[in-house]
């Protein structure tokens, strides 16, 4: 369904929301994956609160659609999503990174409501998003599996692996995304180990290639509904991103991979999302339908 | 954890292990619609053939991508299928082991791990393709069950059983060419529960694998040749070892042996000997496998044999431990 003016609208509030919470959360643990986890809110923001077919009550519900965020450090951003459906207590945020707490950096889906798989080590998630798949077709179920990988992620092997195998079985319940945001700890992705052509590394190994604004509700939405719409192909989505969208003096800059938000920056990253908020609106309102 | 889970299959006499897996599959996929087999080119080495023809929609052959292959059947036991992932041995721990780490133990899915041509039962492919290290690895990771059987009828028990226990399983298994220890299936197996396979009070040969056998070859011999009274213990779980086992064996014998086909640094020896020191009593031990060193390239029972870990090394390794020397004490009570 393609995304109406208010659903837009109503996105950017929800996902302004998440921000908000995210740097929260980055400022109770002292410091965190804030770059890559502000680039995938959006994502995570659509999947939730558009698409994913889940139950509230039951976020174990047998035949729920399934999220891998198989860039696991962005669990600082992936713990306030779930923390707002309603699932965990919203106190435990509060604890993050600390000693005992439920929630660390790579969040634990024996320990943490919601998370369907436990991800961190980088170029796991596509091989069980596959198998999720498969998973379904075996069980005759119509569930849809969510992956999100990083770019920096795609210098492992494995994630070709899977790849592969996704096209070969024609896993198109399992739907793809990779946040390229062009950075990784050590600099940008480009001059760490090139990655391009990218999209077509993808069209190669069998995919049908989506290249869009990966922080634009409306062509995430279209993207996502064209995976809906054509089940004859796998879909991979490469979400162009900023690292840390959202906070103007930290976007785009690879040193924001991990940082600590202190009492100085603080409420200038809480303007910043005000800021950002305001222009994400305005977008809205004149690209919307 | 099963208790003297009891199964009996047919036609099973001269059946190799891994064509036992094979059988054990089968079975299991007839009863079981959870049960799905994948495999990374290795579907005929396996044995897994049988499976992939009656039950084709359900196996999956994910070409030679084993790390895509574990996280694949760790993603499918997360939606509640059963997966039976099979390779062979140093590939289905070392090249995967972050996925069986991470993937499957880490999340804790029932996944089963069916190793094959395990130890140096692939003698002659070289030490690319034989595991002596496997089980040093993954009886490290947490909630995994490891598992060894000493022959086909206890891989086809073991199989079974680890169907009836939830949680990721490593059983490892020979090529396929084991000496017929157990005469048929009819005898209770339980995971994490030594089989005494004779007793004795002089020494406890403590053996797992296709070095049970040998184990009990050897100690006839010695009950023949020597009089001697040897206590044999298959050893078929690693982990969780049989504590109570071990500890009866040190109290009863005071000298014990492991025999394995695997680097005695990690593996059943060292597990064995963790318990030991743990009851704080003296005894004689000695550990039988490789060295720490990469095993010659040969026939499996030549490789046996170099290693000592066939009869003839055990007697060996019998003897010397016999002739050892430690301090008698009639009051075992007092020591901590």
């Amino acid at each position: 369904m393609p995304l109406t003016k208010q659903e837009w609208l109503s996105l950017e509030k929800k996902v302004y929301e998440l921000r908000k919470l995210t740097l929260d959360t980055v400022h109770w643990a002292g410091s965190g994956h804030i770059g890559g986890g502000m680039s995938v809110l959006d994502m995570l923001t659509i999947i939730y609160h558009k698409y994913a077919n889940i139950k509230l009550e039951d976020p174990e519900w047998a035949d729920r659609d399934r999220v891998i965020v198989s860039k696991g450090h962005a669990g600082i951003a992936y713990a306030p999503v779930l923390v707002d459906l309603g699932w965990n207590d919203k106190e435990q945020l509060k604890t993050f990174n600390h000693t005992n707490s439920k929630m660390g950096i790579h969040l634990d889906s024996n320990k943490v409501e919601g998370v369907d798989f436990s991800t961190g080590s980088l170029g796991h998630g596509l091989s069980m998003a596959a198998g999720s798949g498969l998973a379904a077709r075996v069980q005759g179920k119509n569930f849809k599996t969510f992956c999100i990988l990083g770019d920096g992620e795609c210098h492992e092997g494995s994630n070709w692996e899977a790849a592969m195998s996704i096209a070969h079985y024609n896993i198109s319940s399992v739907i793809s995304f990779v946040d390229r945001n062009g950075c990784m700890i050590d600099g940008k992705t480009e001059d760490i180990m090139k990655l391009e052509p990218f999209v077509d590394k993808w069209k190669a190994f069998g995919f049908e290639v989506k290249d869009i604004d990966g922080n634009n509700f409306k062509e995430l939405a279209e993207a996502i509904d064209y995976a809906y719409d054509h089940p004859e192909k796998p879909v991979m989505i490469v979400a162009n991103t900023k690292k840390a969208e959202g906070i103007g003096f930290m976007e785009g800059d690879y040193v924001w991979h991990y940082g600590a938000v202190d009492e100085n920056n603080f409420n200038k990253c809480h303007k910043a999302l005000d800021e950002h908020y305001k222009k994400r609106v305005a977008r809205a309102e004149k690209e919307g339908a | 954890m099963a208790g003297g889970l009891t199964y009996t299959s047919v036609d099973s006499t001269e059946l190799s292990t891994s064509e036992k897996y094979g059988e054990a599959l089968v079975e299991l996929g007839k009863n079981h619609p959870d049960v799905v087999a994948l495999t990374a080119d290795l579907a005929k080495s396996t044995k897994m053939v049988e499976f992939m023809k009656q039950f084709p929609e359900r196996f999956f052959n994910v070409g030679i991508a084993e790390q895509n292959m574990f996280g694949i059947a760790a993603g499918m036991a997360k939606a509640g299928l059963t997966p039976f992932v099979s390779t062979f041995a140093q590939f289905a721990s070392f090249r995967v082991a972050d996925q069986l780490h991470s993937d499957i133990c880490y999340q804790n899915v029932n996944v089963k791990v069916i190793a094959t041509h395990a130890g140096t039962s692939f003698g002659q492919a070289g030490s690319t393709h034989h595991a002596i290290c496997d089980v040093a690895l993954v009886r490290s990771i947490p909630n995994l069950t490891v598992v060894v059987p000493a022959d086909g009828h206890e891989t086809y028990k073991a199989v079974m059983a680890a169907y009836e226990n939830p949680g990721p399983y490593y059983i490892r298994m020979n090529r396929g060419f084991d000496r017929v220890l157990y005469k048929d299936t009819n005898y209770d197996f339980e995971i994490g529960k030594a089989i005494q396979l004779r007793d004795g009070s002089d020494l406890t040969i403590i053996a797992c694998g296709s070095c049970v056998f040998q184990a009990l070859e050897a100690a006839n011999f010695l009950e023949e040749s020597e009089g001697l009274k040897i206590r044999v213990l298959d050893m078929h779980t690693i982990k969780p070892i049989d504590r109570e086992a071990i500890i009866k064996a040190v109290s009863d014998t005071r000298r014990l042996i492991t025999v394995e086909d695997h680097s005695v640094v990690g593996g059943l020896g060292s597990a064995v000997s963790e318990v030991v020191v743990d009851t704080g009593k003296a005894c004689a031990f000695k550990m039988l496998g490789v060295p720490d060193e990469f095993a010659p390239i040969g026939l499996h029972e030549d490789i046996m044999s170099i290693l000592k870990i066939d009869a003839n090394g055990i007697i060996e390794g019998v003897k010397e431990v016999m002739g050892k020397d430690f301090e008698e004490d009639d009051d075992w009570d007092d020591e901590v």
